[in-house]
């Protein structure tokens, strides 16, 4: 909709219609400004949700849709949170959660603090350490299989190398105690330049002004860095990690094909499992249930944190 | 900027830190140059055991990537010699190319619905950013965090009401739905980036344009526009990338008509086992547009993502 | 009156003549993306020729296939005219109406069942197994084998530290214990400078893979699905002694004489490795043998292939392959009929062998020049004749899950112990049929 257009149309409509749609008021511009974002939402979110919510009370199967559908109240509930099996993929959605964050924050930070020490060439560094993201995670996965394989990749030789450990001596992928390490390292190594751009965005925004007056009160390296640079950046990096955290919550392609779960269910993550539930088993009345279990607890962790971030940031 | 400043990093800070820069960005780099040379090794040689470093280049995996090919007894090979380079490269394994493959439609439809969805998104989410950090709209915070909540759903969860939906309206396996799904999604980050980026531009300007006679809107599309180029063109490079890429919903949504490039990339099986070479090579053609997009944007990537969190 | 009911009756033909004609001349055949599905686009050419039709192809690979294609099916999508799809589809595709039941066109066009391979019409057309009821028709054999490096077999050196150590020579095994041995023989052995492991097999975890590489030491050591008099009833039979017997034997297997980092492999992982020089003998289905043998590498006289040995309690093998059946839900069921017409003549099934496709037409297998018409067409034989499926219920997906998770938890991650990973099976199991309304 660029502005030609919509002027030529202004002027192809009689006048005073013209002056009606320009001249709308305030309150009206902002509704039809807003309302094709909300219309969209709620036809593809919304209404699919509340879909989701009603079957969730079924034993209704996608695949029989002959089949008579009956009302089973909370019993796909019951059933979910008793399993032990959904403890375990929460526990292991979680394990990835917050070492995916830690390990983004802590070098996505620093990768962001030292380029902005504006040495010679950063934005040519800057440009080939976001490569990795603009990667599809699926082919990611995909390829990673091959880089942990411990005869033919290119991982394995590698920390063989610098390690002298025998690079056949471990399987990133096959064992039980490193699989999860595996889909941290990769995820760690394809979304900590999303992390470092929004940190490096806020460290760009702090006025140089604010260090020459510190400069002057003669504080030190240090105690800049932690009353100025860190609180600044805070709320840049906290909504950096809120989209990390939202994205790796629902986290599904790059695992999927990188080890399919397993070993047994040490990578099932929630999505893999509600993936088989949903679309292999055909429950869909109970995957439908443990659709909105998770939706319920990602929603509920990110309005705690958001309450948090509004905090950070209003201070 | 002086070099006096006391801002300024001293010249062995900033050497020290170009160092370690340069030394992750090639760490990180070694797996994406894994790829790219894979796409030009041959089938043995991608999967050769210890790993080859050096290797002799080959177009094979390319080539394999575009065709579909045919094993064909000896005696048919001899009596039909290869017309070309590349039929001569299939001819040397024994098979015969058959036809082309599925990867030119799979990254077209890419194109279209990569493309077509940032383009949407990017529209949608401008005028809705612009409306709520200029105008009073009841709920505002709550409305926010509605639309950001929306991204909170895992796409296989809404996947099955989607795909019941779209079977409904005809949209399954269609352009149109996919770009429709995809603008969905990233509306919620190109509302919330854009808004971000809109509070910083001063009212002031628009104040002055409304004086100057323009109406409300003829100031948004000539004052806020321009002002809001850079966070427009960073909101794109992230609709892009998710938009791009996107997996879940795209194997599970299409099939024949609409499938996209990452499903079908991992699945390229040659004779018997995956066939690395083409793999590679298709995962580096993907990445050629999204890649020279951001590059052509770059400059705009750094000072648009804000999202709103440095507030005035 | 007349002349009006005429030209509406003239319009209403002319315009469904219009409809059809307009889609009718392409078929959508969809399949596996693998090698046999290049061997039948180059087949279909021929059916192009003589019929007019345009053959479109839609292959989705193999991790995925399932997936796509039930789903295709059960959102009753329009896709595909023909569905090459797998043998456990066939009680889904039977008992949802997503095939159409084949049994008055083949009278029609006198084909008959019984000049197919018995365990692949069983296998692949049947439902409910063991009736005339046919929903396919048998369109690739494939079944699970082994491919040897017959070249390390055969050095001479080898065969003389082999015989001392196990007292036999070194040659194709005839039980499982005894290709365990050979495995253990290669594993970690220094072959031309570089290390190489006993066997590659299946533990891949995603889809099926693992299921369809245990069931090949299940059966052989007394697995069986269910009682023979009353197949629903798996207790003790599922998890029998046997059973857990088997289940031991191939984690042993996994244990001692895999590659390192062979936790998630499938067909083509298994490739990878034998054509990297990486293992000795490698698990795969009998599709994969045309490339192999053609391999630059490992191809010719330097690889060998033999079925899946016997166990203690039996000789059996894990079936693979398909059949070809119509959708109910295309508008062009009289052409893809028309294509399994085709399909079926002595002639293309001929055609269909030597292009790498394993016809399952008698009338080719069980001419005098077939078992030697390929170095693997013999074993091929043999294996066809011991082979044994999986579930082929409507519910298969949902018996296929536990079992992947049951298996890999215990064969891969090492937890717990066999008798309870089929104990916990048969609990599942018997979950699907309750819900089922099975049991």
């Amino acid at each position: 909709m660029s502005h030609l257009n919509m002027d030529s149309v202004a002027r192809a409509t009689p006048r005073h219609l013209s002056r009606r749609i320009r001249g709308l008021s305030d309150r009206a511009i902002a509704w039809v400004f807003v309302a094709p974002t909300i219309f969209l939402l709620l036809a593809v979110n919304i209404f699919p949700l509340i879909w989701t919510i009603r079957l969730s009370f079924t034993n209704y199967a996608a695949n029989r849709p002959n089949a008579e559908v009956q009302w089973i109240g909370l019993r796909n509930y019951e059933r979910i949170l008793s399993d032990p099996d959904t403890w375990a993929t929460m526990q292991a959605t979680a394990h990835f959660l917050f070492w995916t964050i830690v390990f983004q924050v802590m070098i996505g930070f620093a990768l962001a603090w030292l380029i902005n020490q504006k040495f010679r060439g950063n934005d040519l560094w800057t440009t080939i350490i976001v490569l990795p993201m603009m990667l599809s995670p699926a082919v990611v996965g995909n390829f990673w299989t091959l880089l942990y394989q411990p005869q033919l990749g290119l991982f394995n030789s590698i920390v063989g190398f610098f390690s002298g450990a025998d690079p056949t001596s471990f399987s990133m992928i096959g064992d039980v105690h490193l699989a999860p390490w595996s889909i941290v390292i990769v995820d760690t190594w394809m979304w900590t330049p999303f992390v470092m751009l929004i940190c490096l965005a806020g460290l760009r925004s702090i006025p140089d002004s604010i260090y020459e007056a510190a400069e002057c009160d003669r504080a030190s390296r240090w105690r800049q860095f932690w009353t100025i640079t860190v609180p600044m950046v805070l709320p840049f990096l906290m909504l950096a990690v809120l989209f990390r955290g939202i994205e790796n919550f629902k986290m599904f392609d790059l695992v999927v094909q990188l080890t399919g779960g397993g070993p047994g269910n040490i990578t099932t993550l929630t999505s893999i499992e509600l993936k088989r539930e949903a679309f292999e088993k055909w429950r869909t009345g109970y995957s439908s249930a443990y659709a909105v279990i998770l939706f319920v607890t990602v929603f509920g962790l990110a309005s705690i944190y958001v309450k948090a971030l509004n905090r950070v940031k209003d201070r | 900027m002086s070099a006096h400043s006391i801002t300024e990093p001293s010249v062995r800070q900033k050497w020290f830190a170009g160092a370690l820069v340069a030394a992750y960005a090639l760490i990180t780099l070694l797996p994406l140059l894994w790829i790219i040379a894979t796409g030009f090794k041959s089938s043995s040689d991608a999967i050769a055991y210890p790993p080859k470093i050096l290797f002799e280049p080959t177009l094979e995996g390319y080539v394999n990537l575009f065709t579909a090919q045919t094993r064909q007894s000896p005696e048919y090979l001899a009596q039909n010699p290869p017309a070309t380079w590349y039929e001569a490269i299939v001819h040397d394994k024994g098979m015969v190319i058959a036809g082309p493959s599925r990867y030119g439609e799979r990254f077209m439809n890419s194109v279209i619905i990569g493309f077509g969805a940032t383009f949407l998104s990017v529209v949608l989410g401008t005028l809705a950013a612009y409306a709520f950090s200029r105008y009073r709209i009841p709920l505002k915070d709550d409305l926010l965090f509605f639309i950001l909540s929306t991204r909170m759903m895992p796409p296989i969860a809404v996947a099955i009401p989607i795909f019941l939906m779209f079977r409904n309206l005809g949209l399954s396996d269609t352009h149109a739905g996919m770009i429709l799904l995809y603008t969905a999604v990233n509306l919620s980050l190109a509302v919330w980036l854009l808004k971000g980026f809109i509070d910083e531009i001063p009212r002031e300007y628009e104040e002055a344009a409304l004086i100057d006679g323009y109406t409300r809107f003829q100031a948004f599309m000539k004052v806020v526009l321009p002002q809001a180029a850079t966070g427009i063109a960073a909101t794109a490079i992230f609709c892009l990338i998710f938009s791009w890429n996107e997996y879940a919903f795209a194997v599970l949504l299409t099939s024949g008509t609409a499938q996209t490039a990452p499903p079908f990339i991992p699945t390229i099986i040659g004779v018997g086992g995956q066939d690395w070479p083409a793999v590679a090579a298709g995962a580096t053609i993907f990445l050629v547009p999204v890649m020279v997009f951001t590059i052509l944007l770059r400059k705009h990537l750094l000072r648009g993502i804000t999202f709103g969190a440095v507030r005035k | 009156m007349k002349t009006r009911l005429f030209a509406a009756t003239a319009l209403a033909s002319l315009s469904a003549m219009a409809a059809t004609g307009a889609k009718a001349d392409e078929l959508t055949l969809c399949w596996a993306a693998w090698d046999p599905a290049n061997a039948l686009i180059e087949l279909s050419k021929d059916f192009e020729a003589q019929s007019g039709v345009k053959m479109n192809f839609e292959f989705v690979p193999w991790p995925n296939f399932a997936d796509r294609m039930l789903n295709e099916l059960n959102s009753g999508g329009q896709l595909c005219d023909l569905m090459i799809g797998d043998s456990q589809w066939i009680g889904l595709g039977a008992e949802a109406g997503h095939y159409i039941k084949l049994n008055d066109f083949f009278d029609a066009n006198s084909i008959s069942m019984d000049d197919f391979i018995p365990a692949t019409v069983t296998g692949y057309s049947e439902w409910p197994k063991g009736t005339p009821n046919y929903w396919a028709l048998p369109a690739f054999g494939d079944v699970v084998g082994w491919t040897y490096r017959r070249d390390w077999f055969e050095r001479p050196e080898l065969q003389a530290e082999f015989r001392e150590k196990y007292g036999r020579d070194l040659g194709v095994p005839a039980t499982l214990a005894e290709l365990k041995d050979i495995a253990e023989f290669f594993q970690g052995r220094d072959i031309d400078g570089t290390t190489v492991y006993g066997a590659a097999i299946y533990t891949e975890r995603g889809s099926e893979g693992i299921t369809m590489g245990v069931t090949n030491a299940l059966y052989n050591y007394g697995f069986q699905y269910g009682n023979p008099a009353n197949p629903y009833d798996l207790e003790g039979f599922v998890n029998s002694a046997g059973a857990v017997e088997g289940l031991e034997f191939y984690k042993a297997l996994y244990d001692c004489c895999t590659p390192p980092g062979s936790s998630n492999w499938y067909m083509s992982e298994n490739i990878d490795a034998y054509r990297s020089g990486q293992v000795a003998m490698q698990m795969n289905f009998a599709f994969i043998w045309p490339g192999v043998h053609a391999d630059a590498t490992v191809g010719g006289d330097r690889s060998g292939y033999f079925p899946n040995p016997a166990g203690p309690a039996g000789h059996f093998a894990q079936l693979g392959g398909q059949g070809i059946s119509v959708v109910a839900y295309s508008d062009n069921q009289d052409d893809a009929l028309e294509y399994i017409k085709w399909f079926a003549q002595p002639g293309i099934q001929a055609r269909w062998w030597e292009l790498g496709g394993y016809s399952a037409l008698r009338a080719v297998v069980e001419d005098p020049g077939f078992a030697a018409s390929q170095p693997y067409a013999q074993t091929f034989l043999d294996s066809m004749a011991i082979v044994k499926d999986f579930w082929a219920e409507p519910s298969y997906a949902s018996l296929l899950l536990p079992m992947q998770e049951r298996v890999h938890n215990y064969v891969i991650a090492g937890q717990g112990t066999a008798q309870e990973a089929l104990d916990g099976l048969v609990k599942d199991w018997v979950e699907v049929f309750e819900d089922e309304g099975k049991l």
